[in-house]
């Protein structure tokens, strides 16, 4: 290791993580950095008579790594829900903005659209109780990540020599390059209900990589892990938004990694929105501190 | 060289993909084959028509398993599809006077699409209400296949002439053993191609739709796509198995696909393995032959003892049922599971753990 940093200039060290280590863009998102990828505009939701979310608005920025935060059941979940399309809002607006190949800008209004067009935009996720395909290997699981920028045929399929197997190889190279990336060589050929907690959440950080995401949404992604998994988590999530540029909102209850980690914080309680800003701000913004951080800041 | 392999590792996708990997799995295949190649001239007809009806149900369990097994879609409208591949096949070749080829591969599709068609309840109904639903298609198919004048030939049951195939024909006397190879064939290509397509994108989608169906539309796998494309694969394969019964049997009639096919179709896959193509076959094989060795055993005490030959029917019935909860008590898992573990068995061995 250290021979090679040693030989290396700057140039042609980053020469050689672009050839060896990314062969592919995790990123889809051709949004410039800074500028609003995801308008939430006074979404509200409700379940009979509990109001889970109240004319919430925010924006996330291409680049950021945007954290919600709150108490239990202010509503943090339900918002993803609403992003990926699980939950349809009955009022307000999310709009989620792309760039095309052609530098055209389009806009998507996800409110009306079902949970697989909102993923073949781009919006991957995972989830609060880890929702993985159980009975399946993590390679499967990865793979199905990859699902959306497949051909779908049955009679290829049906045949696998040729059009089939050629594609299976071509994703295959990808869903290699997401396991060396959260170092889960190990685990390849294991079905996924068998791995132990902390190794599922990171499946589920992969397939969700897998999509190539626009925007990447992590429910809880450090609940119910140790210290030293938490740091690696911490690490990947990171790695994952600064060195390939995929926009990550993060919903999560530890303050030191929100803190540390996010570039913006959106609080929620009760359904609403009670503050909005950088870190710095956030601690220092009163209603927060009183309704939800407590003394300790 | 033994017929097992202790661990396994690749150098290559293509070697990974491979269906055989292990040398130990290319000597039981050669096994398997060299075993198929000599069955047909060391039984006589009457057990080699038994062997041919396991064939045909090989297929129908292969393509049930995608959707039970799969998909987890519940389905008791089996015994349904299998006539409208019957019928369909039959009334084209016979009437229509397609050449058989033609008249199987259009069987397929329209089963294929009739199975679609009644699987859209699956889109909003699952498990038990699902079985219900599934369970109206299976009789009103039947329904329409007693009551419709159509597919009769007059009052008899309808016909179907001995195959052809452009210059091929099927003859009195080697009957059996033409048809031995004819649909030793098609089952080897049904597996083949149940094996592959669950390999592949559609056949992962199924799967994740089984699993987790949240997770699957969150990923971008649309839902109702992959239930209705299950229902139509899966009965593509029945509607095939349906069509080389009608030209297997040369009679075609409502009597072949009641309820109790649907049932005796879903045994297949529980006890052989959901979620296994190789546990279909083993399902096939061993629900084929329950009945036929309860005869074999039973005959002969029948002769003995009166109460056995008076309720031979009730026996039968009876022990059917008792495999069927032994098998979920036990061995939920089925035939394919068993054999995974005594295999498992002597690979580790004499090392229990
Ligand atoms: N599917 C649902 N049905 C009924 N109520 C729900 C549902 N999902 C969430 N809620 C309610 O909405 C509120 C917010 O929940 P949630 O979004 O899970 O909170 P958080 O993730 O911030 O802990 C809670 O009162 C919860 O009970
Ligand atoms: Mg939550």
């Amino acid at each position: 290791m250290s021979v090679t940093s040693e030989l290396s200039s700057g140039a042609e060290k980053e020469a050689l993580v672009r050839t060896r280590a990314y062969r592919f863009e995790l990123n889809s998102s051709r949004v410039a950095v800074g500028a609003p990828l995801l308008e939430v505009a006074d979404v509200s939701l409700r379940f009979g008579g509990i109001r889970a979310l109240s004319e919430v608005s925010f924006t996330v920025r291409q680049g950021d790594i945007h954290a919600v935060i709150g108490p239990n059941g202010a509503g943090k979940s339900s918002m993803l829900n609403c992003v990926s399309g699980l939950y349809r809002p009955q009022r307000g607006t999310i709009a989620l903005h792309s760039v095309t190949e052609a530098d055209e800008e389009r806009t998507h209004d996800l409110v009306a659209r079902k949970p697989h067009q909102i993923a073949r935009l781009g919006v991957a996720r995972s989830f609060q109780n880890i929702e993985l395909f159980g009975h399946l290997t993590l390679l499967e699981n990865l793979m199905l990540g990859r699902h959306s920028h497949m051909r779908q045929s049955v009679l290829a399929g049906m045949a696998w020599f040729g059009p089939a197997r050629r594609q299976e190889i071509e994703h295959r190279e990808f869903v290699e390059e997401v396991i060396d990336l959260l170092q889960l060589q190990a685990f390849r050929h294991a079905h996924v209900g068998s791995l132990a907690y902390g190794v599922q959440k990171r499946v589920e950080l992969g397939r969700a990589l897998c999509i190539e995401p626009a925007l990447l949404l992590l429910d809880e992604p450090m609940a119910g892990m140790n210290a030293e998994e938490k740091e690696d988590m911490a690490r990947f999530i990171l790695d994952v938004s600064e060195l390939r540029g995929v926009t990550t909102m993060l919903i999560e209850h530890d303050m030191g990694v929100v803190m540390d980690l996010s570039d913006r914080i959106t609080v929620l309680d009760f359904g609403k929105v009670i503050g909005d800003g950088r870190p710095d701000e956030i601690s220092a913004n009163e209603d927060v501190v009183k309704a939800y951080l407590g003394e300790e800041l | 060289m033994s017929a097992l392999s202790t661990g396994t590792y690749f150098t290559s996708y293509r070697r990974e993909w491979a269906l055989r990997r292990t040398r130990a799995e290319y000597l039981r295949l050669g096994l398997i084959v060299v075993g198929l190649a000599v069955l047909p001239y060391s039984i006589d007809f009457y057990w080699l028509s038994i062997v041919n009806m396991i064939l045909i149900a090989v297929i129908g369990a292969v393509g049930l398993n995608i959707l039970i097994g799969y998909t987890g879609q519940i389905s008791l409208g089996q015994g349904g599809f299998l006539a409208v591949g019957a019928f369909s096949s039959a009334l084209l070749y016979q009437r229509a006077e397609l050449p058989a080829p033609i008249s199987i591969a259009c069987a397929v599709v329209i089963t294929a699409a009739v199975g679609a068609f009644f699987g859209l309840p699956a889109l909003r109904l699952k498990g038990l209400y699902l079985a219900i639903a599934t369970l109206a298609s299976q009789e009103i198919i039947v329904f329409v296949a007693r009551r419709w004048e159509f597919l009769r030939d007059g009052s008899a049951p309808l016909t179907v002439d001995r195959l052809h195939i452009g210059g091929f024909e099927i003859t009195r006397e080697l009957f059996e053993w033409q048809w031995y190879w004819i649909l030793l064939g098609c089952a080897a290509l049904s597996v083949l191609a149940a094996r592959n397509l669950l390999r592949s994108p559609v056949g992962r989608s199924f799967m994740a739709v089984r699993d987790q169906d949240i997770a699957a539309s969150a990923i971008g796998v649309n839902v109702t796509r992959a239930k209705v494309t299950a229902f139509a694969v899966s009965s593509g394969f029945v509607g095939f198995a349906g069509a080389l019964l009608a030209h297997y049997t040369e009679t075609v009639t409502w009597e072949s696909f009641t309820l109790q096919v649907s049932i005796v179709y879903v045994a297949m896959v529980i006890v052989g393995g959901l979620g296994s193509v190789a546990g279909a076959v083993y399902g096939a094989i061993f629900m084929s032959l329950v009945p036929v060795l309860l005869t074999e055993f039973l005959v002969p005490v029948a002769g003995a003892v009166d109460w056995v030959s008076e309720s031979l029917p009730a026996i039968e019935n009876a022990v059917f049922g008792l495999v069927i909860i032994g098998f979920l008590l036990f061995e939920p898992r089925g035939l394919d599971r068993l054999w995974q573990r005594s295999k498992d068995y002597f690979r580790f061995w004499p090392f229990r753990y």
